[in-house]
């Protein structure tokens, strides 16, 4: 069990940095060869959600990325500090409701975690 | 990688525009606004080529959505060449299938268009 946590400003061009780190640290933990492509979608959208957020609520504050490999499961939290969510972000949540294999979000008026897992092999 | 957009309209009226790279909340305002250019100029049939899109996300259906909405405003249209399976995913899962018109080759989007 291994834990990769990033926090990065809430740019869009870090949204990429996000998808690149989740897939090398999928790779790592075991993450079939065809679900990677699905894994660094919804974890970009999630981090693009928390990244539109923040910059309407609290630019200066970090998104918090945490990679876990917890043995079956792959296990990715995206954390924004946002208190209130962004207005249109349906497209965004039917892809990534369409792409985590399991899903749970928790909104707190602190902010919303979205968390995302997959199996390993 | 980053984004790439050029485009070029033949005689029958259609612009086709080809798009390579990522499409993602970094790169997608760049194809906004080279799809608001071209409706500007009076193009208004608008034939997006997605073969060497390496990424596509939610923003960048936004944009494209946005540009349908353009388009027929004027009457005209904004369809897709996809054949890549995990761009294609994206579009069933988010229901964008029912809204655009996709096509396996630009030939064939021609051919149709024709009938």
């Amino acid at each position: 069990m291994g834990t990769v946590e990033v926090a990065f400003s809430a740019l869009p061009i870090h949204v990429r940095t996000a998808r690149m780190v989740t897939k090398a640290v999928a790779v790592r933990s075991g993450v079939a060869e065809q679900l990677l492509d699905e894994v660094r979608l919804a974890v970009g959208e999630a981090c693009s959600r928390a990244v539109e957020a923040h910059q309407k609520h609290c630019p200066e504050e970090p998104v918090r990325l945490a990679l876990t490999d917890a043995g079956e499961r792959f296990s990715v939290a995206v954390s924004d500090r946002a208190q209130s969510q962004p207005e249109d972000d349906g497209l965004s949540m039917a892809v990534i409701k369409g792409l985590a294999d399991e899903l749970e979000i928790v909104s707190t008026p602190e902010g919303t975690t979205i968390s995302m897992s997959w199996p390993t092999r | 990688m980053d984004l790439k957009v050029t485009d070029y309209t033949s005689d029958d009226g259609i612009t086709v525009i080809n798009v390579e790279g990522e499409i993602d909340v970094y790169t997608a305002p760049k194809l906004r606004e080279k799809l608001i250019d071209l409706v500007n100029k009076g193009k208004f049939h608008l034939l997006v080529d997605m073969e060497k899109v390496e990424f596509l996300d939610s923003t960048g259906l936004g944009v494209l959505v946005g540009g349908l909405k353009r388009v027929r405003a004027h009457d005209g249209s904004l369809e897709l060449v996809c054949t890549q399976e995990r761009i294609l995913k994206i579009f069933r899962i988010t229901g964008l299938t029912k809204v655009f018109g996709i096509h396996t080759s630009i030939d064939e989007a021609r051919e149709k268009r024709a009938k």
